[in-house]
């Protein structure tokens, strides 16, 4: 038989769980939306298995004047490589655009037209300015398959060697140029 | 009148909803594999994917650009002879574990999966708890002269 005592107790833990179960969760969101606010959780990133994992094959075609770029380029570079996927038809990629103009001189960009026509991205980067020393059409999004991307402006740092090791799905800022690219690129230059 | 009016309204809306249902995402029947076994094959693969753009709908079901280019690639392994499993691997090595509709079983996902189980086990053992307390609580006190009138005023019609 349970004494009044006990029953107290029980009803004082019966109460505690669904106290301490959403102290849990408060502590849980608050932990993911002060990540979000520095930019170090991206609900977005939906394709990380590419981390950490050298770069696929991927077929491309030259964008005159530039000679383009195939896998075998990445893997062969000493210094990293910002990859990234753009259209002319994508107005976050226009938005993108003057922030990838500002890394100019600072880390090597190749970009990757993706289901594009190639006279509209050539007026796309008379317009945008042109950040790319090497550029490749990928008309028919099958690069994009290989590389995994859902949708453009999608960016990859390839570190030496041809190693993914870093990638968003969002546009490019200065702030995560500044905290996180630039300091990575760095690292990955001198080991 | 008006009620009828909305009424009618609300239908319309909701047959509009539904009407996508039934439409192909397949928007162009040159799509498909000529082999009907292999076609099938790929559908249900397809459903099973998730569509990156829409990222509720399977491949099968959505329209977006990406998914078509995906119902092709599924296509074309299929008609290369490759199994489900290997169609499969091919996806998830580029775009994770996010695009299988359904998560694979791994420890990662055990949790998951046992859930219905272990909340079948934890319903099952909080009602033979209540069952065993019921069953040996002490059997109420015998009504009072007061309450046995009370009972008998209420009966009596």
């Amino acid at each position: 038989m349970s004494t009044p005592t006990d029953n107290l107790t029980r009803r004082r833990l019966l109460m505690a769980l669904p106290l301490a179960g959403a102290g849990v969760a408060g502590f849980a969101f608050w932990k993911m939306l002060s990540g979000m606010e520095h930019g170090s959780f991206n609900p977005h990133d939906i394709n990380a298995p590419v981390l950490d994992r050298p770069v696929p094959d991927f077929p491309l075609t030259p964008l005159p004047p530039t000679e383009g770029f195939t896998a075998q380029d990445l893997q062969r570079t000493s210094k990293p490589v910002l990859v990234n996927f753009f259209a002319s038809w994508c107005i976050p990629c226009l938005a993108e655009m003057p922030t990838l103009m500002t890394l100019q001189g600072k880390l090597d960009i190749w970009g990757i037209a993706y289901k594009d026509k190639p006279e509209n991205t050539a007026s796309f980067l008379r317009h945008s300015g042109n950040p790319f020393t090497r550029l490749g059409d990928d008309h028919t999004g099958r690069a994009g398959m290989e590389w995994g991307i859902s949708g453009v402006p999608e960016t990859f740092l390839v570190g030496p060697g041809g190693v993914i090791r870093w990638h968003t799905a969002t546009p490019l800022t200065e702030e995560t140029i500044n905290r996180v690219l630039l300091p990575l690129a760095h690292r990955l230059q001198t080991p | 009148m008006t009620l009828h009016r909305r009424l009618i309204a609300c239908m319309a809306v909701l047959a509009l909803m539904a009407t996508p249902a039934l439409v192909l995402a397949v928007d162009d029947p040159s799509e498909m594999l000529s082999d009907p076994q292999q076609e099938a094959r790929a559908q249900a693969i397809g459903a099973q994917l998730r569509c990156l753009v829409c990222q509720n709908e399977s491949i099968e079901d959505s329209s977006a650009s990406l998914a078509r280019d995906l119902r092709r690639v599924v296509r074309e392994h299929v008609a290369k002879g490759e199994d489900n499993k290997q169609v499969m691997a091919w996806m998830v090595s580029r775009y994770g574990n996010f695009i299988r509709l359904k998560p694979a079983f791994s420890a990662g996902t055990l949790l998951l999966w046992a859930m219905p189980v272990l909340a079948l086990l934890m319903g099952l053992g909080t009602a033979f708890l209540f069952y065993r307390r019921r069953a040996s609580a002490p059997p109420p006190p015998p009504l009072t002269e007061d309450e046995k009138a009370r009972l008998a005023r209420l009966t009596k019609d």
